[in-house]
């Protein structure tokens, strides 16, 4: 087999049936099994959640993960947080000819362990190899289903989302952002940061199977935190308030935001959920969450409250108010 | 986290607060003329921690807002020339000009690159011989030997490829075109870091000549309340002068070798100021022995910029004297996706603030 990828790869022929064989297969499925057109499952749920996500990133590999990890907690995350378990996932994978092939056992090695971390079996994919220049060495896409155990349909709509309840966060903002920013080489900054990158079903599970009265829950990733909330606000038409003080941020990502003129608030995360709680339950949620070693920073930044409606409001360190809108296209380093 | 925790103590804060309260009659208008300042501002919530008769002003302290749309218009210009790579601060980006932004440019596929420093474009140009290389030089004092450090490294090392466009500008000029305007500045919160650069020196003229203070001011909470604090001090007591709050950056005398690296390669000219107009000597241009540098002697580059839309009262807001609830266009066509002036094209803008923060401060 060859070292790199090349167009036959993506023929349909013998190498691309290698290929399948000797990477994917290999990684994800039953060498016994019989290849065909689609994957039968078995699924018993009268309601199922089902989700589509494309990865692109560059690097492909920084600190903390790889695309491939990316590629399986950012759809196990999107199923974990509507309340579901997640069961099954697809990969799709779209190569630019000249790909190094151990990249890319690499990468669906990374995949495959992350799926059997998160307990979910790739059950179909599909490759397509495209001509050099036409696309940044690999995008992968994931499909995946998930199953409930309780009607919680509730969670993704925020319909029970009220006055009172408490904002929780389980752990710390923006370590992904600048960890792949660090790995870009573009900045002349080394840190020692990694992604946050983590599948977040069992952590949400332990709240839920607790019996935790949880209202809404979001993975925050790009737009951030910021963005999260006001599109929260914007769909319970119900205003927040964010203690920011309370708001987990390393301190060196802090000190990288303060150089470059980012906020946290608006930086991406790969393993970070957002959880609206009822107040009664909110003490117990944290400390639920810090028993996962995904959750040991978690903690209670803000509340929902009747003012200012749609609105989401920080309390600055120093007791002043500032709003906090929804990210306007890409933060810009700014140096002036 | 050393020197930025300490200064955003928030019992400190509320003290300041307190005491600043005792200045309430005064009925005070204090400008700050730093971009810096005024999102330092916004981001703390300051506003909310001031008397009634403290108000801010933001000046013309954001160089992006200050960059004159023929500016951003030769930068479009040169991005679509074939062999050339423009490299910027990201704070440009989605500046309009005329017809179009440099992001928009890229998006079509001109080569523009964002950079962190001018060094970084001078890598550029060292590694991409067969290209030429125009930096796009704005800021005042604090990034303005940056660019200088650049050309003078490019000309030691005889690199043929390398070009500034400057639109440098330094302050003490429209400061002063400021005070002898109707516009109503009882002080001044100067600039941080141009202070670092030029020293508080350049500011002794203001309450010589037109007997207003001036404090330089560092960028967090507890700066910038004690800074408004000797202000209203120096009001009450009827003691203008300049000094220094930002004591642990900025001296008197400034940076000497920045400011001599500074002179070495920019002399002054008259410079077209978005929103306020020409001032005399407010900006910098290289001088003859780089003028081989200079982008704008290199290329010949013919735009022809659109004049602004007559309706839009930047020029006013910019100089204190309006504000953005006095414009017809705010809100209505000029909104932070589409800034038609200057104050709206930079998040650090007054307008842009205001839109921001409208239904709340």
């Amino acid at each position: 087999m060859s070292d790199i990828i090349t167009l036959n790869h993506g023929s349909g022929g013998r190498s691309s049936q290698d290929l399948i064989k000797d990477i994917f297969i290999k990684s994800f499925g039953d060498p016994q099994a019989v290849l065909s057109d689609s994957a039968i499952l078995n699924v018993n749920s009268e309601k199922i959640a089902f989700t589509t996500d494309s990865f692109v990133i560059d690097p492909i590999f920084f600190p903390g993960g790889d695309i491939g990890k990316l590629a399986v907690c950012g759809t196990v995350n999107d199923l974990s947080v509507s309340g579901a378990i997640p069961k099954y996932l697809t990969a799709s994978f779209i190569l630019e000819e000249g790909f190094l092939i151990n990249d890319l056992k690499r990468i669906v090695e990374s995949m495959a362990h992350q799926a059997k971390i998160a307990n979910v079996k790739i059950v179909a994919g599909d490759t397509k190899v495209v001509h050099k220049g036409k696309c940044d060495k690999v995008f992968i896409n994931t499909t995946g289903i998930g199953i409930f155990e309780n009607d919680y349909k509730y969670i993704s709509t925020g319909e029970k989302v009220e006055i009172g309840d408490k904002i929780i966060v389980n752990g710390t903002l923006g370590d992904h952002s600048i960890a792949v920013l660090g790995a870009r080489n573009e900045l002349n900054f080394k840190t020692d940061i990694q992604s946050d990158c983590a599948c977040l079903h069992e952590l949400i599970q332990d709240v839920l199977k607790a019996g935790m009265k949880v209202k809404f829950m979001r993975d925050i990733t790009r737009g951030g935190l910021a963005t999260v909330l006001n599109e929260l606000a914007e769909i319970v038409n119900l205003g927040i308030e964010l203690i920011e003080k309370d708001i987990p941020v390393k301190e060196s990502v802090n000190g990288l935001c303060e150089i470059l003129g980012f906020d946290p608030l608006y930086l991406a995360n790969e393993g970070k959920v957002l959880m609206i709680v009822h107040s009664d339950d909110a003490n117990t949620v944290v400390d639920i969450l810090k028993n996962n070693h995904l959750g040991k920073e978690s903690r209670i930044i803000g509340d929902i409250i009747s003012d200012h409606p749609k609105m989401v409001v920080g309390k600055t360190e120093i007791g002043g108010k500032r709003i906090i809108n929804m990210l306007q296209g890409e933060q810009l380093p700014r140096i002036c | 986290m050393k020197f930025i925790n300490e200064y955003r103590d928030s019992e400190i804060v509320k003290k300041l607060s307190k005491k600043l309260h005792r200045y309430n009659d005064l009925n005070i208008s204090l400008m700050e003329v730093c971009g810096g300042h005024t999102m330092a501002i916004h981001r703390f919530g300051i506003p909310f921690l001031l008397p009634k008769g403290i108000k801010l002003i933001s000046g013309p302290g954001c160089p992006v807002c200050v960059s004159s749309v023929n500016f951003i218009d030769k930068a479009i210009a040169l991005s679509e020339i074939d062999d050339v790579i423009i490299t910027t601060y990201g704070d440009l980006i989605r500046v309009p000009g005329s017809q179009s932004s440099l992001e928009k440019e890229k998006s079509k596929g001109a080569d523009i690159r964002i950079v962190y420093s001018t060094l970084e474009a001078l890598k550029i140009a060292r590694s991409n011989q067969d290209k030429k290389i125009v930096f796009l030089g704005i800021g005042f004092e604090t990034t303005a030997p940056a660019s200088a450090v650049a050309v003078q490294n490019a000309y030691k090392e005889n690199i043929t490829n390398f070009y500034l466009l400057s639109a440098h500008k330094i302050m003490p000029p429209v400061m002063e075109a400021l005070l002898n305007d109707d516009v109503k500045i009882d002080g001044f919160i100067c600039p941080g870091h141009v202070s670092t650069i030029t020293g508080s020196k350049i500011y002794d003229f203001i309450p010589e000549k037109y007997k207003i203070g001036c404090v330089v001011t560092g960028f967090e909470p507890i700066d910038m309340m004690q800074s408004i604090d000797m202000l209203a001090n120096q009001i009450f007591n009827s003691s203008q002068k300049v000094e220094i709050q930002y004591s642990r950056a900025v001296k008197r005398d400034g940076n000497i070798k920045a400011q001599a690296i500074m002179n070495e390669v920019f002399g002054n000219r008259n410079d077209f100021w978005r929103g306020i107009g020409e001032i005399p000597d407010s900006g910098l241009k290289l001088k003859e022995k780089y003028k081989d540098f200079d982008a704008e002697f290199a290329f010949n580059i013919d735009v022809e910029t659109k004049p602004e839309n007559p309706a839009c009262i930047c020029g006013n807001i910019l100089r204190g004297l309006k504000t953005p609830k006095d414009c017809s266009l705010f809100n209505k066509v000029c909104t932070p996706i589409n800034p038609i002036g200057a104050c709206m094209v930079s998040s650090e803008g007054s307008c842009a603030a205001y839109y921001k923060y409208q239904n709340y401060e």
